[in-house]
C-alpha cells in the first residue's frame, strides 16, 4: 500500500466543509492530510499520483440501508459480494440491516457479519441491530450489548413496529446510547395484502393496492412519540408526499428526526409496474408522479437527509413468478450514483446537494466517520467521471442478484475509482486487491 | 393478435372482427371443424371454473382441436412447482394455445413472456376476463345492432371484478357509456381515468340504463368489512323486482354468473323477460371459437 497519495487537480466537492473547486487532495497513511487550492508537490519515492483533472473527487458514499443477506441467504448476496457492489457504486460505507437468518438481534450475529466484512476487506460495514428479538415486535433486543458490539442503529426494517407502546419505549431506551431508531413505516392493517401503490394503475391491473396512508399514518404516530420521548428517529425509504409534509413540519419544530429516500422512489412511479414487472415490486411501493415530485423537493430542501438504496437482492426464483407472489426489493448499490446525478441534470438538485445526500447527510444521520474530506478524516474517496455515459446491464453487476427495474437504462456518471482508508479497492470496472 | 391477454389496448376494429366471426359461427356459417384439426388446445385452470372451461372446451372441439384439460387440484403445483415450470412442462407436449385461468392478476402475461404458443386469458385474478366481456358485448350487440350511445350500468363488487374491468374496456371501445356502481369500499380509485362514470347510488343511475350487469358478490367480502352484511348489500345494490320496475321498458339485465339469487339479483329478475343471462352462456362458445381461431391464425 502506498502511504502517500495525491489526487491532482480534480473538482473536489466536500459539502460538510464547504469545498467545491479544483483542489489537490493529499492522503497519508489512510487519512486525508491536506486539501489544497494550490498544487501540492509531495516528495518521496512512495508518492502515488491520481490525475483527477476533469473528474470529481468526492468523499466516499455512505448507504444507510442495505441488505447483505448474510448470514442465511448467501445465494442472494454475501457480505463480500455486497461490498463489491458497494465499492463499484462508489460506496465506502454501508449499514447492514438486521433481517438476516438468524436475525441480528445478538452480539453473535453482529460479530459474524463484522468478521465477514473484515475478510472482504473492501468497505466499512456498519451494523444495524434489531429493535425487537427476532423482529417479532414483542420484546426489545439487548441494545446495550448490540451497541457495545458495534451496532450503529437499531431497526426492525422490513417490518414496522406495530405496537405503539413498545415503539415508545424503544425510542426512550435507545437514548441510553444516543442511538437512532430506524423505522420501516407501514401500518399493516392498512397495507394488508397490497402489492403495489393503490391508485389508477393498481385498479387497471387488478392488483391489490397499498394506500399512502399505510406509511403516512405510521410516520405521524412515530413523530408524536418522538416529540414526547425526545429520542432519535430515522425514517427509512420515505415514499410519499404525506410523509414528506409531516417530516418537514417535524424538522421545523426541531425534532431529532432524519430521513432517507431511495433512488427507485425518486425516479420511478407506479406505472413502472408496466405489464406486471416484478422488478418494480418493492415495499414501500413505487408511488405516483406527484409523490416522486414531493420526494425530489424534499431531497433538495433538506427534509430528506440521505439517499439510501435499500439494496435488497433477490434471486430469479423470487422474481420470476406471479406479481402477487413475488418478493419485494431491488438491488441499488451500483445504480445509485447515476440515478442521483440524473436529478442534477434535470435541475432538481445542485451537484453539491446531490453529493451531500450521499456523503455528509448519511454520515451525520447516524454519526458515522467519513462523509467528508477534512484533514484527519478517513481517506474514503470516490473519483467520478461525471459525463461518462453507460448502460445498466444487470448481468454485469457485482451483486450476486439482478433484480433491478433499471436494466437497460442509460445513465450518466461513472465511478472511476473507489478508495477506502487510502486503499484503492475499485478501479475502472474492477475490484482491486480482492482476495 | 398473438395472444389475448386482455381487452385493454384492443382497437374497436379488433373487437368487431372477433364479434363478426362469432356471429358467423352462431349462424352456422362455413364449416370450421378443420381449423385446428389435430392440434391441441390446453386448458390450464389454476382456479376452478367449470363454466368457462367447458365453454372453451366446446369451442376447441368445434374447431377440430383436441383438448388437454389440466387443473391445479392434485397437480405438482400443490407440491410447490412454480407457474412457469408447470407451463413449460405442458408446452413441451405441443399445444398451440394455452387457455389460462389463474388467481393472480397478470399470470397470463408472465406465461406469455416465456412460451412460444398463443396464450388466452380465461380470467386472471381481479384483472381481466376478456372472453366474458366479448360475449357480453356480443349479446348486447345482437339485441341492439350497435352499442354506440347506450349506457350500461355495472353494479356490485367492482374492486375485485375482472368482468367489470374487461367490460369497461370492451363496451367503451364499442361506443357505449359505462357506469360502475357500488359501495365506496368496492370502487377502487382511478376508475374515471379509465373512462368510466362512477356512482354509489344504483337508484340514481338505473333510469338511464339501457342494460344493467349485476356482478357476483363474494360473501366473504363481508368479513373483510367491505360491507356490513349481504342483506344490507342487497338492500342498497341488489337488483330486486321493485328496482327492475324503474328500468326503461326495453332495458336488459345481464349477469356473468354464477349468481347469488336474492343477493345481487332477485330470482324474478334473473328469470324475467329482461334477462339475457342464458343467451350470454349460449354465446360463450361462439365467441370463444372466434378467439381460438384468431390467436391460431
Ligand atoms: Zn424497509
Amino acid at each position: 500500500m502506498n502511504s502517500t497519495i495525491l489526487f491532482r487537480r480534480g473538482r473536489v466537492i466536500d459539502p460538510r466543509n464547504g469545498v467545491d473547486g479544483v483542489r489537490d487532495v493529499l492522503v497519508r497513511d489512510g487519512r486525508v492530510a491536506e486539501v489544497s487550492e494550490a498544487p501540492l508537490s509531495p516528495s518521496g519515492p512512495d508518492v502515488q499520483v491520481v490525475e483527477a483533472a476533469g473528474k470529481l473527487v468526492l468523499p466516499g458514499f455512505i448507504d444507510l440501508h442495505v441488505h447483505l443477506r448474510e448470514p442465511g441467504e448467501e445465494g442472494k448476496e454475501t457480505v463480500l459480494t455486497g461490498c463489491m457492489a458497494a465499492v463499484a457504486g462508489g460506496f465506502t460505507g454501508v449499514v447492514a440491516m438486521p433481517n438476516t437468518k438468524p436475525v441480528n438481534d445478538s452480539v453473535l450475529v453482529t460479530e459474524y457479519v463484522k468478521a465477514k466484512a473484515r475478510e472482504a476487506r473492501l468497505c466499512h460495514v456498519y451494523l444495524a441491530g434489531a429493535i425487537t428479538k427476532g423482529l417479532q415486535g414483542e420484546e426489545m433486543s439487548e441494545m446495550g450489548a448490540l451497541v457495545a458490539a458495534g451496532c450503529v442503529c437499531i431497526t426492525d426494517d422490513g417490518r414496522p413496529v406495530m405496537n405503539a407502546g413498545l415503539m415508545r419505549r424503544a425510542l426512550q431506551y435507545a437514548q441510553l446510547f444516543d442511538l437512532p431508531v430506524m423505522v420501516h413505516e407501514e401500518d399493516l392493517t392498512l397495507s394488508g395484502k397490497g402489492v403495489m401503490n393503490e391508485g389508477r394503475t393498481s385498479t387497471r391491473l387488478g392488483l391489490t393496492g397499498i394506500p399512502p396512508s399505510a406509511e403516512v399514518a405510521m410516520v405521524a404516530r412515530d413523530l408524536v412519540l418522538l416529540e414526547e420521548t425526545k429520542g432519535r428517529l430515522h425514517v427509512a425509504h420515505v415514499s410519499c408526499e404525506g410523509s414528506v409534509r409531516l417530516l418537514r413540519e417535524a424538522k421545523r419544530q426541531g425534532l431529532r428526526v432524519t430521513a432517507e429516500a431511495a433512488p427507485h422512489h425518486f425516479t420511478l412511479d407506479d406505472e413502472a409496474v408496466g405489464a406486471y414487472d416484478t422488478h418494480a415490486r418493492m415495499n414501500p411501493p413505487l408511488r405516483t408522479r406527484r409523490d416522486v415530485e414531493a420526494l425530489r423537493e424534499a431531497l433538495a430542501d433538506g427534509t430528506i437527509d440521505a439517499i439510501a438504496t435499500d439494496h435488497a437482492p433477490h434471486g430469479v426464483l423470487e422474481k420470476q413468478v406471479e406479481f402477487d407472489k413475488a418478493w419485494n426489493g431491488v438491488v441499488g448499490l451500483e445504480t445509485a450514483l447515476g440515478l442521483t446525478l440524473a436529478l442534477v441534470r434535470e435541475g432538481v438538485l445542485s451537484l453539491q446537494r446531490a453529493v451531500a445526500l450521499l456523503t455528509d447527510g448519511p454520515a451525520k444521520a447516524f454519526g458515522l466517520p467519513g462523509g467528508h474530506l477534512a484533514a484527519g478524516a478517513p481517506a474514503d474517496i470516490v473519483v467520478v467521471e461525471p459525463n461518462a455515459e453507460w448502460t445498466v446491464d444487470s448481468a454485469r453487476f457485482f451483486s450476486r442478484s439482478r433484480n433491478t427495474p433499471f436494466h437497460g437504462r442509460r445513465l450518466t456518471g461513472r465511478v472511476a475509482q473507489t478508495w477506502v482508508s487510502g486503499r484503492l479497492v475499485f478501479e475502472d470496472g474492477h475490484i482491486k486487491e480482492h482476495r | 393478435m398473438r395472444h389475448l391477454l386482455g381487452i385493454e389496448g384492443l382497437r374497436r376494429a379488433d373487437i368487431e372482427a372477433l364479434l363478426d366471426r362469432a356471429e358467423a359461427h352462431l349462424q352456422g356459417g362455413p364449416d370450421a371443424s378443420h381449423v385446428l384439426r389435430g392440434r391441441v388446445v390446453a386448458n390450464l385452470f389454476f382456479e376452478d371454473s367449470t363454466r368457462t372451461r367447458t365453454s372453451f372446451e366446446m369451442a376447441a372441439h368445434a374447431l377440430g382441436a383436441r383438448v388437454l384439460n389440466w387443473t391445479a387440484a392434485g397437480s405438482s403445483v400443490s407440491k410447490g412447482e412454480t407457474l412457469l415450470d408447470t407451463v413449460r412442462n405442458i408446452e413441451a407436449t405441443g399445444p398451440v394455445v394455452l387457455v389460462i385461468r389463474h388467481r393472480s392478476s397478470g399470470a397470463p402475461h408472465l406465461v406469455a413472456k416465456h412460451v412460444r404458443c398463443a396464450v388466452v386469458n380465461a380470467g386472471d385474478g381481479t384483472h381481466e376476463h376478456p372472453s366474458q366481456a366479448l360475449l357480453d358485448a356480443f349479446t348486447l350487440r345482437r339485441r341492439w345492432g350497435r352499442l354506440d350511445g347506450r349506457t350500461v350500468v355495472i353494479v356490485g363488487d367492482i374492486l375485485h371484478s375482472r368482468v367489470a374491468r374487461s367490460n369497461l374496456h370492451c363496451l367503451t371501445a364499442l361506443g357505449a357509456k359505462v357506469v360502475l356502481c357500488g359501495p365506496p369500499t368496492l370502487l377502487p380509485p382511478g376508475l374515471e381515468s379509465l373512462g368510466a362514470e362512477v356512482s354509489t347510488s344504483l337508484d340514481a343511475v338505473l333510469p338511464r340504463a339501457d342494460a344493467v350487469m349485476c356482478l357476483r358478490v363474494q360473501t366473504e367480502r363481508q368479513t373483510e368489512n367491505f360491507f356490513p352484511s349481504a342483506r344490507e348489500f342487497s338492500r342498497l345494490f341488489g337488483l330486486n323486482a321493485a328496482r327492475a320496475e324503474r328500468l326503461k321498458p326495453e332495458a336488459l339485465v345481464l349477469h356473468p354468473g354464477p349468481m347469488n339469487r336474492g343477493v345481487e339479483i332477485a330470482p324474478a329478475v334473473a328469470d324475467g323477460p329482461r334477462s339475457v343471462i342464458l343467451e350470454q352462456v349460449a354465446h360463450g362458445v361462439a365467441v370463444r371459437r372466434a378467439i381460438l381461431e384468431e390467436v391460431c391464425r
